[in-house]
């Protein structure tokens, strides 16, 4: 048997229990990680169901940009360029993007090593696992490519926006128009790009990598700013989150008749 | 208003030791450092703990109080509720001595490896000078007290004590942070930070920044920014190309220090 480490080292105080807190520790993980599940098993349904994801003038951001020749008519903005040696939903090729943001942001990090890898689970309360590496070794070690998902991610966020444009249009193609669906979407785009622009590695970039903020006035007014945005990032994570996903419900019920999208002009 | 408060105290030293009833008299606005002197008064004068300030600024009281690293002096009785039983253990990261007393000097041998500051020549007429911004930026890392919570609850070494030997924790995070974005500095502690003080440990759970005393965003504003300028120097391939096509790593102002005692 192993030689006790941690908690239970020789020389710590000798206490067995894995944890003493008398609060509901436990509340934060298992919350989070009931959420993030409901998203995944939500949008993984929604991303190879392959139907009722574009309904003129709305496409689904969980679609959005549908470049592949299953596309259905009207919904690919940017041409089918892709063709038809994608195999799987078109929804599945662009949704590569904004997971490997969210899978890499610091925000999310920590929610899912707390709720899903427990470790640890909640602050002073021991880990189950023997050994820790930490971000270090493979596959870990790829969160360092965080700001790599933010360039594609702000790309993305540019599209998302010019969907929201588009929304402005009647059924017939006509500008001037907007119905509660245009709405959504500009709530959508502007909260997938407040999250965005709140990233860790955006305020690195803009600014935090600078040793000397005098030298660098504009970077450092435009890294205040960023920092502000910063201090929100967990409820743009969680806001825009939420949101994508009732953007797409939403756009799911208009196109499948459900119901029917309100105009107000 | 006098009332009477259940207290278990951890009670003990290497060899072995247990959790201890105690009931002690307590007053209404009292702290949990308070309710300790008073059962090392009137039941239990052998009791060690550490204490100095009482005013949260010698960082000398840290404890954990029902399973939470706190400082015993700056938590109020009023925080818990009506009959619940306080229980107070010493930090769980480290060696105990006795009762609430623990070995820190885990923390003493990494700061010693922390390059120090190395500012650049002084001008000519001797004076170094730094803007507002720039003294502003570090005056938040150096309100640490050294009171050593965020080392305690910090798994990598909480949870595993084969770490500490590569592991600096979040305070010495915090140090390389504010030496890395000091103007005057002319070290680059990127690869040590990396290599030495492991970084790379850290996955961001940010228990460090929730138990600070002062208050201190030691994720946001000093561990990310050094995992960013970590990734800056050895994962991100563009400015790795950047810093060859320039030949910045040649230059004066990028020099990789050796550590104190090499």
């Amino acid at each position: 048997m192993a030689a006790p480490t941690g908690t239970q080292s020789p020389t710590r105080a000798r206490i067995t229990a894995r944890s003493l807190r008398t609060d509901r520790w436990w509340v934060y993980p298992s919350f989070t990680a009931l959420v993030l599940l409901a998203f995944v098993v939500y949008a993984t349904y929604r991303a190879f169901v392959g139907e009722h994801y574009f309904i003129e003038p709305y496409l689904t951001p969980l679609y959005s940009p549908c470049v592949t020749t299953e596309c259905v008519e009207g919904s690919a903005h940017l041409g089918t360029w892709v063709g038809d040696w994608w195999p799987l939903s078109p929804a599945v090729l662009i949704l590569i993007i904004p997971l490997s943001l969210r899978l890499t942001c610091y925000y999310y990090r920590k929610a899912y090593y707390r709720s899903f890898w427990m470790s640890p689970p909640a602050c002073a309360v021991a880990e189950p696992h023997r050994r820790y590496t930490g971000e270090t070794r493979f596959p870990l070690i790829l969160q360092n490519i965080h700001r790599y998902a933010l360039y594609l991610a702000l790309a993305y966020n540019v599209l998302l926006t010019y969907d929201a444009v588009m929304s402005f249009k009647s059924p017939e193609g006509e500008w001037g128009h907007m119905g509660l669906g245009s709405l959504i979407l500009v709530v959508n785009a502007v909260l997938l790009g407040l999250y965005s622009l709140s990233c860790h590695s955006c305020r690195h970039i803009i600014g935090g990598r600078l040793r000397s903020f005098s030298k660098h006035p504009v970077r450092y007014r435009a890294w205040g700013m960023v920092s502000v945005l910063n201090g929100r990032h967990a409820q743009l994570a969680w806001a825009s989150l939420v949101w994508v996903a009732f953007t797409d419900f939403y756009i799911w019920m208009v196109a499948s008749g459900t119901w029917s999208d309100p105009r107000f002009f | 208003m006098g009332y009477d408060l259940d207290m278990k105290v951890w009670r003990g030293d290497a060899s072995g030791g247990e959790l201890v009833d105690f009931t002690v008299e307590v007053e209404e606005g009292e702290v949990v450092l308070d309710a300790l002197h008073r059962i090392q008064a009137t039941q239990a004068g052998d009791l060690a703990v550490r204490w100095n300030c009482k005013a949260g600024k010698c960082g000398s009281c840290s404890t954990e109080i029902n399973g939470k690293p706190r400082l015993a002096c700056m938590t109020r009785l009023s925080t818990f509720e009506e009959g619940e039983t306080v229980t107070v253990t010493p930090l769980r990261a480290f060696p105990v001595v006795r009762d609430l007393v623990t070995d820190v000097s885990y923390n003493y041998k990494v700061a010693e490896k922390v390059p120090p500051f190395a500012p650049e020549p002084r001008p000519a007429d001797g004076a170094y000078r730094m803007q507002q911004v720039d003294v502003e930026r570090g005056q938040e890392f150096r309100k640490c007290i050294e009171c050593f919570l965020c080392q305690t609850v910090c798994h990598v070494i909480r949870d595993h004590e084969e770490n500490k030997p590569s592991f600096a924790g979040p305070r010495f995070f915090l140090r390389y942070a504010e030496l890395e974005m000091h103007p005057l500095d002319t070290n680059d502690r990127r690869e040590l930070a990396r290599e030495q003080a492991g970084i790379g440990l850290c996955n961001i759970t940010k228990c460090c920044t929730e138990v600070c005393p002062e208050g201190i965003k030691i994720t946001d504003n000093a561990i990310i920014p050094m995992k960013e300028r970590v990734a800056d120097r050895s994962y991100d391939p563009v400015t790795w190309l950047g810093r060859k096509i320039f030949r910045r790593d040649q230059l004066p102002d990028a020099q990789v220090p050796r550590t104190p005692g090499d």
